[in-house]
Order: structure tokens, then C-alpha cells, then sequence
């Protein structure tokens, strides 16, 4: 989709809420500005409670948050046909509205064949690859997260369920050791800082409980969309750890930790953080 | 200059598993590391500059001090406003050097460490986090928090 067509779809879109907004009244949307409820889940809070008020209204409002480029792209991408069997993925899967709504609660996944959890950018590249017969996408390239948010932005609201019994067991365990152990030259682990410090100021950062249910989200200081793996690579990084790969079996072990510490959190992607 | 200096003649540099030289040190009683690093006065002002220094000491990152021309402390640890009256100088060096030696739970980074941690970013690698002649000043500095 061309940049004139994109920016003639959002015109659209942002004529259909306006429309929406004078029919449902604005008083009422305003109102419910400010109460973040649907953003906890029993003791579990989302970072969009801890998020500034300025970067909750980017994300609250679709047209002012930056993400939409990126999933604009994934919908274009959706329906795209690459690869030497000329297939896009709604050859198969259609409607995403439909078919992709809840996968975003169900990933990290066990993978029978792989005979380990797979992410939501491993299921893209293993349909890119065997489906369509295509190149598969850089982990962290702007196709991969545009497809990714378009994937998980199907499950928006929906509460985060993943599966950590049977075969995902000893992975979830895997995850959980990871997020409990002390890592690089600052001696840090996940938790000493997201679990027994969520809420306390390191400087002039909030630090948050570390969910993961805005992923793929638009960071501030990016300025740009990132995945999970690219946040866990910082957040190493800054405890002065080596980082494990994009993709590692470390990181989508981690992931799926992440994934249960949030459980019953709604998928917020995109969603902006600092 | 608030520093009581130990002499250094039981401080002998010992040849850490990587090759780095560390200075040795003695705990006593479990919670104090009562000689000098270095042996030299640790220098205050050069202490209060690494307190700050976000690569050094990072003080702030954590704690509340006595440091009003910097916004933003933090609040994961306690205030060390006072903290040389609820310390002594060899109290305060063991924190420094290894907080984990008191309080194995504590999130506090090792300052004067390079054993016994895990995945190391190269650059840092047999590397403590500060020397230890910059334990010695920012000890020297907190000996002034009364």
C-alpha cells in the first residue's frame, strides 16, 4: 500500500470516530478518561498504570499513537501474496479480526513439531517459510513488527491466558529461573527490580512490574516499535549482562514467565510506553 | 578527610582467578571491613563527584542524599542522609565493597566484586565497578552524612 493510500485510510478513519464520537456524545468518553481498572488484574498492573499521563493519552487515542504506522503496514502485509507458492497470509487465515483474535493471550505456545515454546514471530516465519514458500523476517525488521502488532492488535482487551502446564512446564520453569537469577557485572535479576521494587523511583524511572501485554509496543526513546526480546536485551544490557539472541530459546522461555506474571492483563498492543 | 586511615601493611594485592589484582580485605564480625583499601585518605569531594556519576557509583540511582543540585533520587534503597551516624566507616566499606555479604537478597550492585557472577558483558568483564582507591573516596564522603 503506497503512502497516499495509507494516509487516505486513517482520513477515513478518523472520520468514522469522529462520527462515532458525536454519536455516542463526547461528555461520555471524557468521563471515562483517568480510571485505569481494566489496565489490573488482581495484583498484577499493566505499565499503563505506571505510564505518564501524556503517554497514556498516545496510546489511548488510535490517530495519536505513533504504532499505527506499523500496523497499517501489517494490514497491507496481511493480505499480500510473497513467495514462490504466491500465497499472503489470508489465503489461509483470511479475516485477521477473526482468526488471529486471541492469539496474542495464547503466546508464547508449545510447539509439538519444534518440540519447544514458540513466539508469535516464530509461528509468522514458520508459515513465511513452509506456506508461502518466502524469505523469513529479520527479527526485528519493520515487516516483522508490523506483523506481529497487526497479529496481536487482533486480541486487543482480551485477557492474557498462556498455557504453562504439560508440555509448556518445564519451559515456564526454565523462564521463571531466568527472571530470578542475577545477571552481569550490576548482579541484577528480573525480579529485584520488577517484582520486589515495582512502584519505586531509580532516578527519575517509575519502575513497573515488567509485563509484556503491549508487545509489540512504541517506546519513546526508540522512537519506533520493538518486540519483547529487544526490551529484555536492554534491560540485560543495562545491568551490564550479555544479552541473549533475538528469538533465543532463553528469551521465548522468558517471554512465556512474563506472559503468566500477567495473566488475565489485557493485550494492549500497540501500546506506548517512555 | 573524615577518613580513619588504616595503615596498609596487612592490605596485599592477591591475584584473582582471571589475573586481575584485587586488594585483599578481612570481614570482621560478619558485617565491617575495618582497613582502608588503599591505605590512603579517601578524598570526599572526589566521592561526592562519583556518588553522582552515573557509571561510577550511581548513588542516586537508589538512594536520597544530601545532593540538592541533582533532581531525581531514587527510593529503592534507604536515605543516606544521616547514614555516618547509623554506620561506622567499616560498616560503610562492606556495603560498598559487597552489600550481598549482609543481605544476600539485597538488589545493591557489588561494588568492589568480580567473583562469582554470571554472564558478564565483555567490556566489564574481571572488572569491579568502582577501583578501589573510588571505594575509598565515596566512603569518605559518606563519613560526612551526619
Amino acid at each position: 500500500m503506497g503512502i497516499e493510500q495509507q494516509g487516505l485510510k486513517r482520513h477515513l478513519r478518523l472520520g468514522t470516530i469522529i462520527m462515532a464520537l458525536i454519536g455516542v456524545g463526547l461528555g461520555g468518553s471524557i468521563a471515562n478518561a483517568g480510571s485505569d481498572d481494566k489496565y489490573r488484574a488482581g495484583d498484577r498492573s499493566s505499565g499503563y498504570t505506571y505510564a505518564a499521563k501524556e503517554t497514556r493519552a498516545m496510546q489511548d487515542d488510535d490517530f495519536a499513537n505513533p504504532a499505527y504506522i506499523w500496523i497499517d503496514q501489517g494490514e497491507a502485509l496481511w493480505s499480500t501474496a510473497e513467495g514462490a507458492a504466491g500465497k499472503s497470509c489470508s489465503t489461509c487465515h483470511d479475516d485477521a479480526a477473526d482468526t488471529m483474535k486471541g492469539v496474542a493471550t495464547r503466546y508464547p505456545a508449545y510447539d509439538k513439531s519444534l518440540g519447544k515454546m514458540k513466539s508469535t514471530e516464530q509461528q509468522i516465519n514458520i508459515c513465511r517459510v513452509k506456506q508461502m514458500q518466502a524469505k523469513p523476517f529479520k527479527w526485528e525488521s519493520s515487516q516483522m513488527l508490523s506483523m506481529t502488532a497487526y497479529v496481536n492488535s487482533q486480541s486487543r482487551g482480551m485477557a492474557m491466558n498462556v498455557k504453562v502446564d504439560g508440555a509448556a512446564a518445564p519451559f515456564f520453569e526454565k523462564g521463571k529461573a531466568f527472571f530470578n537469577e542475577r545477571r552481569g557485572q550490576l548482579n541484577m535479576a528480573c525480579k529485584n527490580c520488577h517484582e520486589d521494587n515495582a512502584g519505586n523511583m531509580a532516578r527519575a524511572n517509575l519502575l513497573s512490574e515488567g509485563q509484556s501485554t503491549g508487545f509489540p509496543l512504541y517506546r519513546l526513546k526508540w522512537q519506533k516499535l520493538g518486540s519483547i526480546h529487544r526490551r529484555f536485551r536492554g534491560c540485560n544490557k543495562n545491568v551490564r549482562a550479555k544479552p541473549y539472541g533475538y528469538g533465543s530459546d532463553e528469551y521465548v522461555n522468558l517471554e512465556l514467565y512474563v506472559g503468566w506474571r500477567g495473566r488475565g492483563l489485557p493485550i494492549e498492543t500497540p501500546a506506548v510506553r517512555n | 578527610m573524615a577518613v580513619a586511615v588504616v595503615a596498609m601493611a596487612a592490605a596485599m594485592p592477591v591475584v584473582a582467578d582471571a589475573g586481575v589484582a584485587l586488594v585483599k580485605y578481612e570481614v570482621t564480625g560478619g558485617e565491617s571491613i575495618a582497613k582502608s583499601l588503599t591505605g590512603k585518605p579517601g578524598d570526599a569531594a572526589k566521592g561526592r563527584g562519583l556518588a553522582i556519576h552515573r557509571k561510577k557509583g550511581n548513588c542516586l540511582a537508589c538512594h536520597a542524599m544530601p545532593i540538592p543540585e541533582q533532581s531525581f533520587h531514587g527510593n529503592i534503597g534507604p536515605d543516606l542522609a544521616g547514614v555516618a551516624s547509623r554506620y561506622s566507616a567499616g560498616e560503610l566499606r562492606l556495603r560498598l565493597v559487597d552489600a550481598t555479604i549482609v543481605n544476600k537478597d539485597t538488589i545493591m550492585p557489588a561494588f568492589y566484586r568480580t567473583a562469582g557472577l554470571h554472564r558478564v558483558l565483555k567490556k566489564f568483564k574481571d572488572k569491579t565497578v568502582l577501583k578501589a582507591q573510588e571505594v575509598e573516596d565515596i566512603l569518605a564522603y559518606l563519613l560526612t552524612l551526619k
